[in-house]
C-alpha cells in the first residue's frame, strides 16, 4: 500500500468518543495520533463546591467505572481529614468496587474487544464460525449469557450500594448500610452464580486452573472455554506481536483492606520498584488545554478554545517521572507479582493485555469469595469524619482499565483544586513535550493495514485491548 | 422499529445502566419486541467509516429513522460552537449532528438527566454550555427549541434519571414502537408518565421512620433521611422503591438520600447533597401536595408519639429493637 492518511472515527466498542488518525507506510501503520474529541470540564465543575460534593459529582465522570471514581473521591476526602474507614468498611468498599472491576472486564470481553472476531473479514479461518456464533455484536450466544450474568453480578451493588452506577454508600469514613448475615450469604450465592458462569463459559475450567498458570506458553496452551477460543485466533493471528505497550506498568494498588492492600502498588518495568505519586506530572503540549506541566495537586485545567493547530486532543498527557507508562490488569497484576503477569509483561501486546484481564477475572472472582466469607456483620461500618476547611487529599485506586488518581486542594472549604488523572489518560496520552507519543499512539505503530481496509481489524484489536474509557479520560 | 443511538456529552452510564436489564435480558428483549438497532456506540460492530455512511444516508433520507436517542447532555460552547465535542471521524459538532438528524426520526428520546436538561454535565459554571435536547434546567428551549415536535406531534421524550433505570428505557421505546406513546403519556417536564406519577417515597422502607419524623443524624443510621440528611424522597419523581434497582434496591434501601436525579437542576442543589436546609429548624422542603400548616402540625404530634423502638432503631445501623409481637388472643 502506498504512503497514506486514515481517520478511524467514529470509533466505537469503547467507552465515550474516541478518534484515531493514522498515516501508514507500506502497508503498516507509520504514526497514530490518538484524539479525544470531547471535552467535559468536571475538574471545573468541582471549582467552589463543599468537598464532599465531590461523591455525588465525580461519580458521575464514568458511567463504567462509577464506584472507581467514588472510591478515589472517598479516599482524597479521607485523606484530607485524615481519617480511614474502620476496617469491616473497608471490606465492603473493597466488595463495592470489585464487582464493579469485574463486571467491567466481562463486560469489555464479551461487549467490546472480541465481537471483532466474528466479522467477515475473517470468513474462512478455521475460528470463524465458533466466534460468529459466540461473539457477534448484540447477537452472539457467549455475548447475551455474558451481559445477563453480569447483570446478576450486579446484584451485589444493588445490595450494599443501592443501585448501578453512581452510588452514594461509599463514604470517607466507611459505607452507609451495613450489610446483615442475610446479605453475607445473599452475596455468597451470588458470586457462586458468578463463578459457575465463568468456569463453564469463559474458562471451561475451574478458576484456579487459570490463576495457576506460570508462563506465557501455558497460557498460550489453555484451549478450553471462550479464553481458548481466544486463544487459537491469537496465535493464528500472532496478535502477542502486535500492538506491543511501552513495557513500563504503574499500578496505584488495588482494594485497601484492613490489612493493607490486596494487589500491592508499584511500578513493574522488569524489575518491581516503588510508586511515587510524586512523579506524576501532566504535559499539556499536545492537548487543547493552557498552561505548564505541573504535578495533580498544582495542575489547572484551562481549555484553549482556539482549539490550536500544534494540539491534536482534549486528554492531557500524563507522565511518570516523565515516561510514557501503561496501566490496567496487566500492569496491576505484574505489580502485584504474578508471575504470568510478570512473563507476559515482557511481551507487552495484545495477547498479554487479553491474558492479564483473563488472569484477573479469575483472581478477582476469588478475592471477592474469601473478602464475602470474612465480612463481619456485627462489625461498625462508619467512622464520622469531620473536614478540614483548608487542606489537601489523595486518593489512589485501581480501576478496571488501571490507576486512577484523585487530588483534591481546599480553602476557606471550598474545592479550590480538582485533578483527576483516569488510566485512559495514561494509555491514550497525546504526545509530550518531547514528541514521545502516548502508549497506544506507540503501539498501534506497525500493525498490520491491508490494502482497501477502512476500518483495519489490526487496529482495532490493538485499542480495543487497551479497554479505553474515554468519558474518564476527558473528565 | 429502528433506533440509532447517539453519545453527546455524557458519562456512558445510561447505557451501562441499560445493559442490567433481567428478565428479559436487554438484547432479547429488544429482539422480541422487534426494536433493531442501526447503530449503537456500545454495541454494534460497525465503527468508522462505516457509521459515517450511516449517518449520511439517515441525514439524506435514503435511511429511514424511527427513533433518535440521545444519551449526554450536547454541548455548546465554546462561544455557541459546539466544538467541545466533535463526533468522531465527521469533523462536526455533535451538536450539528443531532440538529440535523432529530427533524429525521419519527420520535426522539433523550437519555438520561444530561440529554433532557442538562444534568451534571452542566453543573458549575458550565463552561461547556451543555444543555439538553429540548430543556436547559428548567428552561424549555434547549439546542433543539421549544417548539420542536416529531411528524406525531410528540415533543422529546424525556426518560430523566441519573443514571436511567433499565426498565424506563426499554418500556418508552416499547411503548413508542407499540404507538401507545402519546402527549398525554408525558408529564409537563416531557417525563414518562409510567415512572413519572410516583415519587421515590412510595415504597420507601423508611415509611416508618417518616411517619413519626424519626430521623437519622448521621449516615449509616437507618432512620428517615428527610430531616437532617438531604433526602427529598417525598418531592422527586420516580418508582425506585416500587420497582427496584439491580435485584430489587433503591438510594434508600442503601441508606443514603434520594437527590431526586430525575429533576431539572438536581446536580444544583443550593446545598450539600447530604444535608437538608433548615430555616428555623424545620426543612425548608414540604412533601410534594401537603400544605405546610398541616405537615408542621402533624409532624410534632407524630414527633411526639413516636415508639420508643421507631427513636432507637433511626439512630442506629442496624434494626436494634424488633417490634412487639401480638399476645396470642384468648
Amino acid at each position: 500500500m502506498s504512503d497514506a492518511k486514515l481517520l478511524v472515527g467514529p470509533f466505537n466498542r469503547v467507552e465515550g468518543d474516541l478518534e484515531i488518525r493514522l498515516e501508514l507506510s507500506g502497508g503498516r501503520v507509520a504514526r497514530a495520533e490518538a484524539n479525544s474529541p470531547l471535552f467535559r470540564g468536571f475538574e471545573r465543575i468541582l471549582l467552589g463546591k463543599r468537598p464532599e460534593d465531590a461523591l455525588t459529582i465525580t461519580p458521575r465522570i464514568c458511567g463504567i467505572c462509577s464506584i472507581s471514581q467514588s472510591m478515589a473521591a472517598a479516599l482524597a476526602l479521607a485523606d484530607l481529614a485524615g481519617a480511614r474507614m474502620p476496617p469491616e468498611a473497608m471490606r465492603a468498599a473493597a466488595i463495592l468496587h470489585g464487582v464493579e472491576n469485574l463486571c467491567d472486564h466481562l463486560t469489555h470481553f464479551y461487549l467490546f474487544f472480541m465481537p471483532d472476531f466474528a466479522r467477515a473479514g475473517y470468513a474462512g479461518r478455521e475460528w470463524h464460525g465458533q466466534m460468529a456464533e459466540r461473539f457477534t455484536a448484540a447477537e452472539g450466544s457467549g455475548l447475551r449469557a455474558a451481559v445477563e450474568a453480569r447483570a446478576r453480578l450486579f446484584h451485589i451493588v444493588g445490595l450494599l450500594g443501592g443501585k448501578w452506577p453512581h452510588t452514594l454508600a461509599i463514604q470517607p469514613g466507611g459505607v452507609t448500610r451495613a450489610p446483615t448475615r442475610r446479605d453475607r450469604i445473599r452475596m455468597q450465592a451470588d458470586l457462586r452464580q458468578s463463578r459457575a458462569f465463568l468456569e463453564r463459559a469463559l474458562f471451561g475450567a475451574p478458576l484456579e486452573a487459570f490463576a495457576a498458570l506460570e508462563t506465557p506458553a501455558q497460557y498460550a496452551g489453555w484451549e478450553t472455554g471462550d479464553a481458548g477460543l481466544f486463544l487459537r485466533a491469537a496465535a493464528d493471528l500472532d496478535l502477542s506481536a502486535l500492538g506491543r505497550g511501552p513495557g513500563r506498568f504503574l499500578s496505584w494498588g488495588a482494594y485497601p483492606l484492613p490489612g493493607g492492600r490486596a494487589w500491592a502498588a508499584g511500578l513493574w518495568d522488569g524489575t518491581a520498584r516503588a510508586a511515587d505519586p510524586g512523579l506524576v506530572a501532566e504535559d499539556l503540549s499536545h492537548a487543547w488545554m493552557l498552561g505548564a506541566t505541573a504535578h495533580p495537586m498544582t495542575g489547572e485545567t484551562l481549555p484553549d478554545e482556539e482549539m490550536r493547530e500544534t494540539a491534536y486532543s482534549w486528554c492531557k498527557a500524563p507522565r511518570y517521572g516523565g515516561q510514557a507508562v501503561e496501566t490496567g490488569a496487566l500492569a496491576r497484576q505484574a505489580v502485584a507479582g504474578h508471575p504470568l503477569a510478570r512473563a507476559l509483561a515482557a511481551e507487552p501486546g495484545v495477547t498479554a493485555r487479553i491474558g492479564g484481564r483473563l488472569l484477573e477475572i479469575a483472581r478477582l472472582q476469588i478475592l471477592l469469595e474469601e473478602q464475602v466469607a470474612a465480612l463481619r456483620p456485627e462489625a461498625r461500618f462508619m467512622d464520622r469524619v469531620a473536614l478540614p476547611a483548608e487542606g489537601e487529599g489523595q486518593g489512589l485506586v485501581e480501576a478496571a482499565r488501571g490507576a486512577l488518581g484523585h487530588w483534591i486542594r481546599v480553602e476557606k472549604g471550598r474545592i479550590a483544586g480538582y485533578q483527576i488523572i483516569a488510566p485512559t489518560t495514561w494509555n491514550f496520552s497525546p504526545r509530550d513535550s518531547d514528541g514521545t507519543p502516548g502508549p497506544v499512539e506507540a503501539a498501534l505503530v506497525g500493525a498490520p493495514v491491508a490494502e482497501g481496509e477502512e476500518v483495519p481489524l489490526a487496529v482495532q484489536h490493538v485499542v480495543r485491548s487497551f479497554d479505553p474509557c474515554m468519558n474518564c479520560t476527558v473528565h | 422499529m429502528n433506533i440509532l443511538w447517539l453519545q453527546a456529552a455524557g458519562c456512558g452510564g445510561c447505557t451501562m445502566s441499560l445493559l442490567c436489564a433481567e428478565s428479559p435480558g436487554v438484547f432479547d428483549l429488544f429482539e422480541g419486541a422487534g426494536l433493531d438497532f442501526l447503530w449503537h456506540p456500545t454495541f454494534s460492530e460497525a465503527t468508522g467509516a462505516e457509521v459515517r455512511r450511516l449517518l449520511e444516508r439517515v441525514e439524506d433520507g435514503r435511511q429511514p429513522l424511527d427513533i433518535l436517542c440521545v444519551e449526554g447532555a450536547v454541548l455548546t460552547g465554546p462561544r455557541g460552537t459546539g466544538r467541545y465535542q466533535m463526533l468522531a471521524g465527521t469533523g462536526r459538532p455533535l451538536l450539528d449532528w443531532v440538529r440535523s438528524l432529530a427533524p429525521r426520526a419519527a420520535h426522539v428520546v433523550a437519555v438520561g438527566t444530561c440529554a433532557t436538561y442538562g444534568g451534571v454535565s452542566s453543573a458549575g459554571e458550565n463552561l461547556t454550555e451543555a444543555m439538553g435536547l429540548q430543556y436547559e434546567g428548567h428552561h424549555r428551549g434547549g439546542i433543539l427549541g421549544e417548539g420542536f415536535r416529531d411528524p406525531s406531534g410528540l415533543p422529546v421524550v424525556n426518560v430523566a434519571g441519573c443514571p436511567t433505570h433499565p426498565d424506563w428505557v426499554t418500556e418508552t421505546l416499547m411503548l413508542l414502537a407499540e404507538g401507545a406513546l402519546g402527549a398525554d403519556a408525558l408529564d409537563p417536564l416531557g417525563r414518562p408518565r409510567f415512572y413519572a406519577d410516583t415519587l421515590i417515597h412510595h415504597g420507601c422502607p423508611k415509611n416508618e421512620f417518616y411517619e413519626y419524623k424519626a430521623s437519622a443524624e448521621h449516615l449509616s443510621e437507618i432512620g428517615c433521611m428527610m430531616e437532617h440528611l438531604g433526602c427529598i424522597g417525598t418531592q422527586a419523581v420516580g418508582d425506585c422503591n416500587i420497582r427496584g434497582w439491580n435485584g430489587g434496591e433503591s438510594c434508600t434501601r442503601a441508606g443514603y438520600p434520594c437527590i431526586a436525579c430525575t429533576a431539572p437542576e438536581f446536580e444544583e442543589p443550593g446545598h450539600g447533597f447530604a444535608e437538608t436546609p433548615k430555616f428555623a429548624g424545620i426543612p425548608v422542603g414540604l412533601p410534594t401536595d401537603m400544605p405546610k400548616a398541616w405537615f408542621m402540625a402533624l409532624a410534632s404530634l407524630s414527633k411526639a408519639a413516636t415508639p420508643a423502638r421507631v427513636a432507637k432503631n433511626a439512630v442506629s445501623d442496624r434494626i436494634a429493637v424488633p417490634p412487639s409481637l401480638r399476645k396470642p388472643r384468648g
